[in-house]
């Protein structure tokens, strides 16, 4: 469990870290936690020719919150996150999912912005970039631009960005007035991967009905996706509505896979349950915002 | 008077040095050495038709490559059968590097030695093995159909039938006024010790003599094992196990192929060779347990007494048989625990399968042979609507029974004679510790919070402490250190302080003055092993033995000097002194110095012991013939047998039937390990073991594909619980001496681990009304269960065991 032989590169600053990126061409690899790549160095079932640590350029380490969102640089650690009051404030679901990474070895180390440009349907931040309607900002030699959430997943561990391209940021609109949100995972061992994990938004009208209920998985898909469930709960009130019909609903609507540690038909059980637990509790907490 | 030091629960005195980082692996040791790597086969079972080293020869820093054609004399033979048993009539093993058939992926093929591990793994990258792929046999099912056979000349793949009987089973049963019969499976799960196993070896040209450190549990072992295929004479090999990082098992299978590979290629290359097993390689080239099919007919009468108990069993031992049918063994004669069962027939065919080899781990077919029978006791109890825990009760041995004979020959070859013990009251302690008679009211409780309880328990026997032998060295310096060494090796049991609790309270002396030295050749070289619950009870007894050697003396001496007889002195605080004569003494350090004729006065204490030098004997030699200079003893101690320590498990799941997640709410222990000398030591041991219990039951696997490949070998997928799912465990203790050993020990060492499963089981059970009829069990399976449309509401396809 040694790396293959690979190059290493520490620039000090974006425009160095996209030249050695743009040298060295599609095998070279941007590092920032490692928390991810290393293991899949050390396993031998990645074997970049070139490191590029980022962890030395500057301006990359910021929780930008203004009114509209919250902007995540690339070396925020899921930690910063987890404990910024502030970001939790426009936007609940940031701390609540960070919560729920891994252990605190690897939340301390591990960066929310790595995990997202991993693009691991097991990973909880890609799930809460597509359920907030995100978007990250690429920076490429010929400048940077925002690539919204649902055109960046492809497929699992993959992403639209190729080329000479850093990941520089990921940006979580705020939560809408009247909406709440809930995040909770099922795991076999506490911190482990999740069997399956729900996000939720729902959000009211001033009569404490349900206008949106909408959801995004943790080890359900390919890709993270979210879920429209309102037709289900439309209309409801916040307090009576019948949130194991959005669960059955939205059993319907996943295609999770099955593996070691699950079938399919527990996720889409675990699916269903989650749903009615975690959009009865937004629900409430909707009411008070 | 001393202060009283066994049975005190003495903080364990290795743990700041183990805790703190500065514990010495053997991966600390040598940093300047090759290292190795190996090239292991990924085919289950396939040909080497060929390997090709062109590729690999130019990386920079390879040092040497072998395979099988490079290994010479005793290392081109099979890898030896450690322990033949006149029923293992197929046994077979690999070689160190294989021939020309792997068995099992993870085999190793190629070692390669470089200048680093970096290197060395680049190296194995470029090396190409060509297979032709053999038809794959994984699971007791598949290996039992025998359409395939795992070795080419074993067709049934039936490496041994284990067979005891106690009387007329057939007959018997024929005469019980009920009987019934069930079907049940048990998973693989395996050791895994943090630190996995490891080798550095030093070669002397000059002395023509090599130092091993490995992280074994049998050093002397391994250090014979090495002379006789290196073909070194004895006392031209050391190994030294330093401090190892766990071995539950593992690490008693000796000698792994690179404990005799490492050393084989440091003499070659003169120079010092290391390597570190990795995790993957821990998990598919070193050893699993557990994976039994058992059938089960029991006879029985009215009020649930057993009248003849039939078990037919398969056991999977992997590839090969490099450990005998030890655990099938001790499945078979453990399995009737605290009961009395009129007529037992046991019968185990111990199978080959195309997966890694089977050897003990912690309880080392206990807990399989616990699972049967305490089932067992609760189909009988269901079956008549009795409580469980009294139809335990009406089958328990009773306290006036000992020493009880079962007729059964243990993994020893000795009988299966219990030496004492209190099952009642270990059923009595556990019914009020978990509150069984309270178990109905718990669940209207848990019901109105959405969950299903389920309580459960286990009973179980655990023979501990088999021979043949243990010796201790104690010696006491003129500085007044006192050294006590054994040859068993120690991984974490801390032995470094309960061995010192022996011997200072059997010599008299502080525990700060005593150091504890195990498992170094070079200051012991007669000894078995750490496994089977046995050091305290085997090297306990010998050390204090060796105490009382060193006692003798120390008092014959003194007795001289202070003028006094021998039976009025006593040793306090490390004072010989004259007892109620306070001031009448010498030191025993002095006593020490004495002890030895010749004393150049180098130190303060040869200058402080002359003034007790008398004149001497002028007609006498100054060491009396049968006497020697020195105050120190070697002993041992040999038992007759096994001493069977006992104990008893209750488990409390709440089962939440949305999600189907099992919740270990309580546990609680009854344990008797006889004489305990450490209770925060024992306590220590029963929640490891209780921990790897609830792993076996609810988390651990080893997920083999029907190609014989190991889907989880890594910690991300393979689940050994953290400490957030093992529950808080309540221990109540009872203390049965054994009779067999001058300190009434049991061991303690497996205990936690071996009714994990059964008890679990059990409780789950109770919480959802359904049998379970394979473990371990996970949610997703749970879910699969209570959607059985089984009549017998057993799961179709037995999950996780691959047909």
């Amino acid at each position: 469990m040694k790396p293959a032989p690979f190059g290493y590169a520490d620039p000090t600053s974006l425009d160095e870290a996209l030249s050695v990126l743009e040298s060295e061409g599609e095998s070279a690899k941007v590092m920032a936690g490692g928390q991810s790549l290393l293991p899949l160095l050390s396993m031998r079932l990645a074997s970049p020719t070139t490191l590029v640590d980022i962890n030395r350029v500057p301006g990359l380490d910021a929780v930008v919150v203004g009114d509209d969102g919250v902007r995540v640089g690339a070396l925020v650690r899921h930690v910063g996150l987890l404990h910024h009051a502030g970001a939790a404030a426009v936007q609940p679901l940031l701390a609540r999912a960070t919560a729920n990474v891994a252990h605190p070895a690897i939340r301390n180390r591990g960066t929310t912005v790595g995990s997202i440009a991993h693009a691991d349907p097991s990973g909880e931040m890609t799930s809460v970039l597509a359920l907030t309607g995100g978007s990250v900002t690429v920076a490429t030699p010929a400048g940077s631009s925002a690539v919204d959430w649902a055109d960046f997943f492809i497929g699992p561990l993959e992403t639209s960005v190729h080329g000479p391209a850093v990941v520089i940021d990921a940006f979580f609109p705020a939560l809408p007035a009247r909406t709440g949100t809930a995040f909770e995972e099922i795991s076999r061992r506490k911190g482990d991967y999740a069997v399956c994990g729900a996000g939720v938004t729902v959000t009211l009208d001033h009569d404490s009905r349900v206008t949106s209920a909408r959801a995004s998985y943790i080890s359900v898909g390919l890709v993270p996706e979210v879920h429209d469930l309102t037709e289900a709960v439309v209309g409801q009130s916040a307090d009576t509505a019948d949130w194991a019909a959005a669960g059955a609903l939205a059993r319907t609507l996943v295609d999770p896979d099955g593996d070691l540690h699950a079938s399919a038909d527990y996720r889409r059980l675990l699916v269903g349950v989650l749903t009615e637990r975690t959009l009865a509790r937004a629900a409430q907490e909707a009411q008070n915002r | 008077m001393t202060t009283k030091l066994m049975g005190e629960p003495v903080r364990r005195r290795e743990d700041l040095r183990l805790i703190t980082g500065r514990g010495r692996y053997t991966d600390d040791i040598g940093h300047g050495a090759l290292a190795a790597a190996f090239v292991r086969s990924p085919y289950a079972h396939a040909r080497i038709t060929g390997i090709d080293v062109d590729g690999a020869l130019d990386v920079e820093g390879v040092v040497a490559i072998y395979t099988y054609e490079d290994l010479a004399g005793p290392m081109a033979e099979p890898l030896p059968v450690l322990i033949p048993h006149p029923q293992l009539t197929a046994p077979r093993t690999g070689f160190p590097l294989a021939r020309d058939v792997v068995q099992h992926v993870g085999e190793a093929v190629v070692m390669v030695v470089a200048t680093d591990r970096y290197v060395a793994e680049d190296v194995c990258d470029r090396i190409v093995v060509s297979y032709e792929e053999l038809p794959v046999v994984v699971g007791v099912d598949a290996s039992r159909a025998a359409v395939h056979a795992v070795h080419a000349d074993v067709p049934d793949n039936v490496a041994a039938r284990h067979h005891q009987e106690t009387g007329d089973v057939e007959a018997a049963l024929a005469a019980s006024p009920r009987t019934l019969s069930f079907t049940q499976y048990i998973e693989r799960s395996a050791c895994m010790p943090m630190e996995g196993k490891g080798v550095h070896a030093v070669w002397d040209a000059d002395d023509s003599s090599l130092r091993v450190h490995t992280s074994t549990q049998a050093s002397t072992s391994v250090r014979a094992a090495i002379a006789a295929k290196l073909q070194l004479s004895l006392e031209k090999v050391e190994v030294v196990a330093p401090d190892v990082g766990g071995g539950f098992g593992v690490k008693i299978v000796h000698p792994w192929p690179e404990e005799l590979l490492v050393p084989m290629a440091a003499i070659a290359l003169g120079q010092p060779v290391h390597w570190a097993e990795d995790r993957r390689e821990h998990f598919i080239s070193s050893a699993h347990e557990r994976e039994q099919r058992q059938e089960i007919t029991v006879g029985y009468d009215d009020e649930g007494r057993v009248t003849a108990l039939d078990v037919r069993a398969w056991h999977d031992n992997g590839a090969y048989t490099p450990y005998g049918i030890i655990v099938p063994i001790v499945t078979a004669t453990q399995l009737v625990g605290p009961y009395a069962v009129p007529v037992y027939r046991v019968r185990i065919d111990s199978v080959y399968t195309n997966t890694v080899i089977v050897t003990p781990y912690r309880g080392a077919g206990r807990p399989q042979g616990c699972y049967a029978m305490e089932r067992t006791m609760d189909r009988i109890a269901q079956d008549l609507g009795l409580d469980r825990a009294e139809v335990r009760r009406r089958n328990l041995i009773g306290k006036d029974q000992f020493p009880y004979d079962h007729h059964l020959t243990f993994q020893d070859g000795r009988p299966v004679i219990y030496d004492s013990g209190d099952y009642e009251g270990l059923l009595d302690k556990l019914v009020a510790l978990v509150g069984w008679d309270r178990a109905e009211e718990r669940r209207a409780e848990a019901a109105s919070r959405g969950k299903q309880l389920g309580i459960g328990m286990a009973m179980y026997v655990e023979g501990t402490g088999p021979g043949p032998y243990e010796g201790g060295h104690v010696q006491v310096l003129g500085s007044g250190k006192v050294l006590v060494s054994t040859g068993l090796t120690s991984q974490g049991q801390g032995h470094e302080t309960a061995f010192a609790q022996i011997v200072a309270h059997e010599l008299g002396v502080p525990i700060e003055d005593v150091e504890v030295t195990t498992g170094d050749t070079r200051r012991f070289g007669y000894a078995v092993g750490t496994f089977a619950s046995r050091a305290a009870v085997m090297s306990g007894n010998a050390i204090a033995l060796a105490a009382r050697g060193v006692r003798a003396k120390a008092l014959r001496i003194a007795a001289e000097i202070l003028e006094a007889d021998v039976e009025d002195l006593e040793i306090d605080e490390g004072v010989v002194q004259v007892k109620g004569t306070p001031g009448t003494a010498i030191p025993l350090r002095t006593v020490a110095v004495l002890s030895n004729p010749l004393r150049y006065a180098f130190d303060e204490a040869a200058r402080q012991a002359t003034q007790f030098a008398g004149p001497g004997d002028d007609s006498k030699p100054p060491v009396a013939v049968g006497d020697a200079p020195g105050l120190e003893h070697v002993d041992y101690y040999s038992p007759i047998r096994s001493t069977f320590a006992s104990g008893a498990h209750a488990a409390v799941v709440e089962i939440d039937p949305t999600t189907w997640e099992i919740d270990v709410v309580d546990y609680a222990v009854v344990h008797d390990c006889g004489t305990i000398v450490n209770p925060m030591i024992v306590e220590g041991q029963v929640h490891g073991g209780v921990a790897q219990g609830v792993g076996g039951a609810l988390y651990e696997r080893m997920a083999y594909d029907s190609d014989g490949q190991l889907q989880n070998a890594s910690f991300m997928d393979f689940l050994m619980p953290y400490a957030s799912e093992v529950p808080d465990v309540v221990i109540d203790h009872q203390e049965t001496p054994s009779p067999l050993n001058p300190l009434g020990l049991k061991g303690a060492g497996e205990a936690g681990v071996i009714p994990g499963t059964a008890c679990i089981a059990s409780a789950i059970e109770d919480a959802i009304g359904l049998r379970i009829a394979a473990m371990p069990i996970s949610p997703t399976e749970l879910y699969d269960l209570v959607r059985s449309p089984d009549a017998e509401r057993v799961p179709a396809a037995i999950p996780g065991v691959p047909a």
